[in-house]
């Protein structure tokens, strides 16, 4: 934790610290109390004056039955993001480990969709299944398939699924594999002299000993699906149609850039501040304890 | 493995053998549909590029190239769409990377030089300093999005690159990264430092800088891939055309998609690609390393 030879002084480690602490204080703390601030106030339509009205705007907004829904899509895309996301990246990465050729080529094939933007990915799914000018869309129609992802809240939220697993792959099958080239081959080999075959051996083997990978990214998987998939949304339905494709993020966009309610939109930032503590605490006591093999 | 066991594996061998070479070929199967799928979507926007715009308005999917493609990638570069404001593509790409390589430089020289007066320094408060940055870790700028416009807009940053880069150039991830590597530096060559008359900044110069270029290689393409995809902040901060950026800028060409130009959202959609997906391919040593090691 500590060195035990340091340098001395005071002043030059205040000014070396002096950048970050700055920004962190202007640019995070000082917005994170404001929103915390907001939330107990209440301002009249013509923004002329503003009240304290203590809890209300939590009340309001769980009292809401539009912000229930966005709750429950967020919950349903992040779940299904994370898990289509991990399922796919585990098959490729243990598949890659395997002595084959070409394996360099196939991680180099695998990982580049990690440097596509959310919003990217989003434009890139919009040429798949795109009812008029996508491929698939159009296959779908063309099968007698009425596929209309603008119109049809199931399917929207199935393209943005997609599309979010889709760059979250790469990812994830990196760390599966360096999870599974960290697993000693001894356990490997004991594993094989006693005659399992392949498929016993990784379920009862290697599957329990990646447990800290798995766990790992399933903590980053579901901070990804909440926080990071806005430019999806946006590019894709624009939580359309009908909301069905609306998450929290989203929501609070719209509630503070679109709508300009102030009070709803701080209420909703402190519920997600509690929502990424929640998730980070997770990840720092559960993971680093309770996940030992 | 069979090599290793003779004796075991030996009554067997051949069956072993075969199912051995049909795992491989599936394998191999699954791999390449896997490879095929990634590429699916990027296929047909390189395809779809080189194409006219009535051919992809009229939902004839084209599955190979066209003769288009030179005269689309200029349109883009020099004017963008026809349909809006008409921001050249060539603006927007300049706006990415100026983002992108000061969001990546800023925060690579910020998150260093604290993460060294933490790790070599004793001073009042030194912990609180290091949680104070921790903790930014639980607030990422989508959970404050409005007071965070407020407070950029109050310092009159709204459609400036300050504006744009200065919020997101604090790095908690880049700091712990730096300081656990920081930790590992031997105290004997602090020792052999101080002894020689070396004072901190030219130890820092020196040594630690020449040390860290792993590190600071490995973070170039993690936070460069970040800075150049930022999405929401300057949607957000940003309204005015100068400042634009190419991931906004396609999706702003989308629009209503009654008239969109889809063969230049396309072209544009492959240029934005380029530049975050070359780093990684190029970078792969660095970067593997530093995504794996950064976020255990």
């Amino acid at each position: 934790m500590r060195r035990k030879v340091i340098f001395s002084g005071t002043a030059l480690p205040y000014a070396l610290l002096a950048p970050q602490l700055a920004i962190t204080v202007v640019f995070f703390f000082w917005p994170a109390a404001e929103a915390v601030w907001y939330s107990f106030l209440r301002q009249d339509a013509f923004g002329i004056s503003t009240q304290f009205v203590g809890l209300e705007n939590f009340e309001d907004l769980f009292a809401d039955p539009l912000y229930l829904q966005v709750v429950r899509n967020t919950l349903v895309f992040s779940l299904a993001v994370t898990a289509l996301a991990m399922a796919v990246a585990l098959l490729l990465a243990v598949l890659a480990d395997r002595h084959i050729r070409g394996r360099e080529t196939y991680r180099t094939l695998l990982i580049w969709p990690y440097a596509v933007a959310p919003a990217v990915a989003a434009v890139l799914y919009i040429f798949l299944f795109h009812p008029n000018i996508g491929l698939l869309g159009r296959a779908l129609n063309g099968m007698g398939i009425a596929w209309d992802y603008r119109l049809n809240g199931d399917q929207a939220m199935l393209v943005v699924v997609l599309a979010a697993a889709w760059k979250q792959v790469s990812y994830n099958f990196l760390f599966f594999l360096a999870g599974l080239q960290s697993i000693p081959k001894s356990v490997l080999e004991a594993a094989a002299i006693d005659g399992a075959r392949p498929v016993r051996r990784f379920w009862t083997v290697v599957f329990p000993l990646l447990s800290p990978t798995t766990f790992f990214l399933l903590v980053i998987n579901l901070t990804y699906a909440f926080f990071d998939t806005f430019g999806i949304i946006d590019a894709l339905t624009k939580g359309g149609p009908a909301n069905a494709t609306q998450t929290l993020i989203y929501r609070a966009y719209i509630d503070g850039r679109v709508n300009l309610d102030l009070g709803s939109s701080s209420a909703q930032s402190v519920a997600l501040m509690v929502a990424v503590m929640a998730l980070t605490l997770v990840q720092f006591r559960f993971i680093e304890r309770k996940v030992h093999y | 493995m069979p090599q290793a066991l003779p004796a075991i594996a030996a009554p067997d061998a051949a069956a072993s053998e075969a199912r051995r070479a049909r795992a491989d070929w599936l394998t191999h199967a699954i791999l390449l549909l896997g490879v095929a799928l990634f590429a699916l979507p990027i296929w047909l926007v390189l395809v779809g590029s080189t194409h006219d715009a009535a051919t992809i308005g009229r939902g004839d999917v084209p599955l190979l190239p066209g003769a288009e493609g030179p005269a689309n990638y200029a349109a883009v570069w020099t004017q963008g769409d026809t349909r809006r404001a008409q921001v050249a593509v060539s603006t927007m790409m300049f706006n990415s990377a100026v983002m992108a390589l000061l969001i990546t430089l800023g925060k690579i020289a910020i998150s260093i030089v604290s993460a060294y007066a933490v790790a070599f320094f004793s001073f009042p408060g030194r912990m609180l300093c290091f949680w104070a940055i921790f903790i930014t870790l639980m607030l990422p700028v989508e959970v404050r999005i409005f007071p965070t416009f407020q407070v950029v807009s109050d310092l009159g940053l709204v459609n400036t690159y300050t504006g744009l880069i200065l919020p997101l150039i604090a790095s908690a991830t880049a700091t712990l990264l730096f300081r656990q590597f920081f930790l590992t530096i031997p105290d004997e060559l602090v020792e052999a430092a101080k002894m020689d008359g070396a004072g901190p900044m030219r130890f820092f110069k020196d040594v630690v800088l020449p040390l860290s270029t792993t590190n600071i290689a490995a973070l170039f393409v993690i936070l460069f891939v970040y800075g150049w995809n930022q999405y929401l902040w300057p949607l957000l901060i940003t309204t005015s055309a100068e400042v634009e950026t190419i991931v906004i800028g396609i999706v702003k060409m989308i629009g209503a998609e009654a008239d969109t130009e889809w063969n230049r959202v396309m072209a544009t959609t492959v240029l934005a690609l380029l530049p975050p997906v070359a780093v990684v391919i190029l970078m792969q040593r660095w970067f593997v390393k530093g995504l794996v090691e950064t976020e255990k």
